[in-house]
């Protein structure tokens, strides 16, 4: 479980966020939704330790991130996995290599050992095939799900997302949010999801809060969201016509 | 100034949490390999081609009769081993190896990647930049030892070739008067420089921010920074050392 308390953060005397609380259960896909500009993403890297919040807390199952002490900042940096919008891969190294790459690093387990675990992660977002492949030779959903295999390949306690949706055609993000949610639940991950994707926000959506203008004007779940009576979250939700229509007939 | 100072922090992070040192040794020899060896051609045409001109050059204003012919290969090994090898050499190493690094990691800047290796808990700085700042202090030498060697050779074939100068002078020539302690000298500097034109560049490579405009800024500027540095410290050290 993660715990946010009253997370504020400003830029050049300009407020992004302006208190922030939460909490992201463990083995449910947490969103974070709203507009562009609302702070969702400086709010994720106030979260996993991008940037450090100008106040506030994020306490990790109860150990507070930023007490100052860098090896427990440490470690509960290696029991995170963050899956960035771009997919972020290192160029240089094929798909095998950037998702072995954490475990070269961080552990000292034997070459079939990494073998192993590189080919359990990449079988499991469906990638076996791609193993060998540079990521200038991928699609933006394959670079999507290379990302997800490298963000669990050390077994993370808590797993990030930053608009995983974002570039991909309906049908890949569904089956990326499908992928995000099966992991969280198989291995009983605590997930936070960014995203203003609505049909994230409908298939996924076990806890939703919803930030606008630097604050949290709503919290509760997929099957309460249409019920809210908050106008900016309305209007959110309702921006697609399609939507507004169906809103209408009921 | 306060780039001055944000460029020394960025210096001394490198030294702070580490890696494991064969993490290390397989970026810093990869680094050799693109930063050394992926140069030898262009040090190997560039300096062939300046000592061939510095010869010519040399013999066509040194007309006077009391003035022995061999007089242009002393000239020529001179030049090259004292300014020509390190200084040349490292400019266009500046141009080539400085907007390759400053490309590199800003494009990993705006792509996460650089953020990718900071949520896993690495230093990022250190692991990226520290073998390249390594590898070219280590590699600069070896290229600049190659390009006074080629320098010379240029300028010997351009001059038995043309009939400025013939090989028996030649020859005379880059042996008479010969100083060691210049050879130190022309190693120290690209030393030197490897270090500034590696850390330059690296420097404005990462703290890149936005998109690719901002990505050839930053290449630009470390060229420009770059070149700027290996001038005032090729004057220092001349200074310094002579």
């Amino acid at each position: 479980m993660i715990e946010i308390k009253n997370i504020k953060k400003s830029f050049n005397g300009k407020d992004v966020l302006l208190g922030i609380d939460g909490v992201f259960k463990k083995g449910e896909t947490n969103l974070i939704i709203g507009g562009s500009g609302t702070g969702k993403s400086v709010l994720l890297k106030c979260i996993i330790g991008l940037i450090k919040p100008d106040d506030g807390r994020v306490l990790y199952d109860g150990r507070d991130f930023y007490s100052g002490d860098k090896d427990a900042m440490q470690s509960i940096r290696r029991e995170m996995g963050v899956l960035f919008q771009g997919g972020a891969l290192f160029d240089s190294q094929t798909v095998a290599e950037n998702v072995r790459f954490p475990l070269n690093m961080l552990t000292d387990l034997s070459a079939s050992e990494k073998n192993d675990r590189v080919n359990f992660c990449l079988e499991r977002v469906g990638l076996e095939q791609a193993a060998n492949r540079m990521p200038s030779e991928i699609s933006g959903g394959m670079k999507k799900r290379v990302g997800i295999a490298r963000a669990i390949v050390m077994n993370p306690k808590y797993l990030f997302c930053d608009e995983p949706n974002s570039g991909l055609d309906p049908l890949t993000a569904v089956k990326i949010d499908e992928l995000i949610k099966e992991i969280t639940e198989e291995y009983q991950i605590t997930t936070i999801v960014i995203t203003h994707d609505m049909n994230s926000v409908m298939e996924i959506g076990q806890n939703i809060i919803f930030l606008y203008q630097g604050r949290k004007l709503w919290e509760g779940n997929d099957a309460t969201i249409t019920q809210s009576e908050v106008p900016e979250l309305n209007e959110f939700l309702f921006s697609n016509k399609l939507l507004r229509d169906l809103r209408k007939s009921g | 100034m306060s780039n001055l100072g944000k460029f020394f922090i960025f210096l001394g992070s490198q030294f702070t949490q580490r890696e494991k040192f064969s993490v290390y040794w397989s970026r810093f020899l990869e680094e050799c390999s693109s930063i050394g060896v992926k140069s030898v051609f262009i040090v190997a045409i560039v300096s062939t081609f300046i000592g061939a001109v510095s010869c010519i050059q040399t013999a066509y204003n040194l007309v006077s009769p009391l003035i022995p012919v061999s007089t242009v290969a002393l000239i020529v090994r001179d030049m090259q081993i004292l300014e020509l090898a390190p200084t040349i050499t490292c400019i266009v190493l500046a141009g080539k190896v400085g907007s390759h690094i400053a490309g590199e990691l800003g494009t990993m800047r705006i792509t996460e990647q650089v953020e990718a290796l900071e949520v896993m808990g690495i230093n990022s700085a250190s692991y990226l930049v520290l073998p390249k700042i390594l590898a070219a202090m280590v590699t600069f030498p070896m290229l600049v030892v190659l390009a006074a060697f080629l320098g010379i050779w240029g300028g010997y074939m351009a001059g038995t070739v043309t009939g400025v100068i013939s090989e028996r002078d030649y020859i005379y020539g880059i042996r008479d008067s010969f100083v060691p302690y210049n050879i130190f000298f022309m190693c120290v500097k690209p030393f030197v420089f490897g270090f500034l034109i590696a850390a330059i560049s690296s420097f404005k490579g990462y703290y890149t921010s936005g998109g690719a405009l901002e990505v050839g800024q930053s290449s630009t500027q470390a060229v420009t920074s770059s070149c700027i540095a290996v001038l005032i410290a090729d004057y220092l050290l001349a200074q310094l050392l002579l």
